[in-house]
């Protein structure tokens, strides 16, 4: 995916939806993509918040954590892709399991990050799939 | 039952945790097998385990420790909501790597947290429990693992 141009020939920012249990978690993702060109739309702490402010928020990019409450990242990952064919999901979860990372995959997922991860890896990761 | 050598797995996820989370290496202790209770500390982040193992994982910090992790994490909130969150964290997260080692069938829960000395650990019947001490800067810790 690339960024578009809009109708004033500037780039359009991306818009980031973050969905993750842990506010640390969100707070930090948040934090590193404060500058650039990506805009974050929403947080979620569980998959039924993400998936309504999905609707409301229109994301192009989701950072997605897979163990939640509620409804977990594998389910909301398929009803998002239902919602948005063409939004772009990075699973960010500490699940290492290759199995869990094609379960993912084929939900509709993107990429993967495991947890821990520095910001430099967030930013590859991110940069990978939306540039 | 839990084997001495699949402690491995948790001691790497511990040392993995501190290197790249708190961008500041752990010394981790050998881990000794657990008789009675252990000595807790503030916050306890639990993670309950099913499927090919059963039992739980916990990880015990004190509140100064985890300030201190916060900080090097650049948060600016140290309130009792933001302790409870990272201890919970920490236990999901390195319960989670395990699964690189034990398989999609070591299902682990959402954390829940335990604050006090004397918390109530739901310990499975006939699991071993070994400690993993952790010593990071100048602060202790544990991390216990109690499976089948």
């Amino acid at each position: 995916m690339s960024t578009d141009s809009n109708a004033d020939g500037g780039r359009r920012q991306v818009r980031l939806l973050i969905v993750d249990d842990s506010n640390i978690v969100r707070r930090r993702i948040e934090r590193s993509q404060r500058l650039g060109e990506i805009e974050v739309v929403g947080t979620a702490s569980n998959g039924i918040e993400a998936l309504e402010l999905a609707r409301r928020t229109d994301p192009d990019l989701v950072t997605m954590d897979l163990t939640m409450p509620q409804m977990d990242g594998i389910e909301c990952i398929s009803r998002l892709i239902e919602l948005k064919p063409s939004m772009r999901i990075l699973v960010i979860s500490a699940l290492a399991d290759k199995a869990t990372a094609v379960q993912a995959m084929e939900q509709g997922a993107n990429g993967f990050l495991h947890k821990p991860f520095t910001d430099r890896q967030l930013n590859d990761a991110i940069a990978e799939l939306i540039f | 039952m839990l084997r001495e050598e699949e402690l491995k797995t948790f001691v790497d996820g511990t040392t993995q945790y501190f290197e790249v989370a708190a961008q500041q290496p752990a010394t981790i202790g050998s881990p000794y097998l657990l008789e009675g209770e252990p000595a807790m500390h503030d916050y306890t982040g639990i993670i309950s385990v099913s499927g090919k193992r059963e039992g739980v994982v916990y990880f015990t910090a004190p509140r100064a420790m985890l300030t201190v992790l916060l900080m090097k994490m650049q948060e600016n909130d140290f309130s009792h909501e933001s302790m409870r969150d990272l201890v919970g964290e920490v236990a999901n997260t390195i319960s989670g790597n395990a699964r690189r080692d034990f398989g999609h069938d070591f299902v682990i829960s959402v954390p829940s947290v335990l604050t006090g000395d004397k918390p109530d650990i739901p310990h499975k019947p006939g699991a071993r429990s070994f400690v993993i001490p952790i010593n990071w800067r100048s602060h202790s810790a544990k991390l216990v693992v109690s499976l089948t």
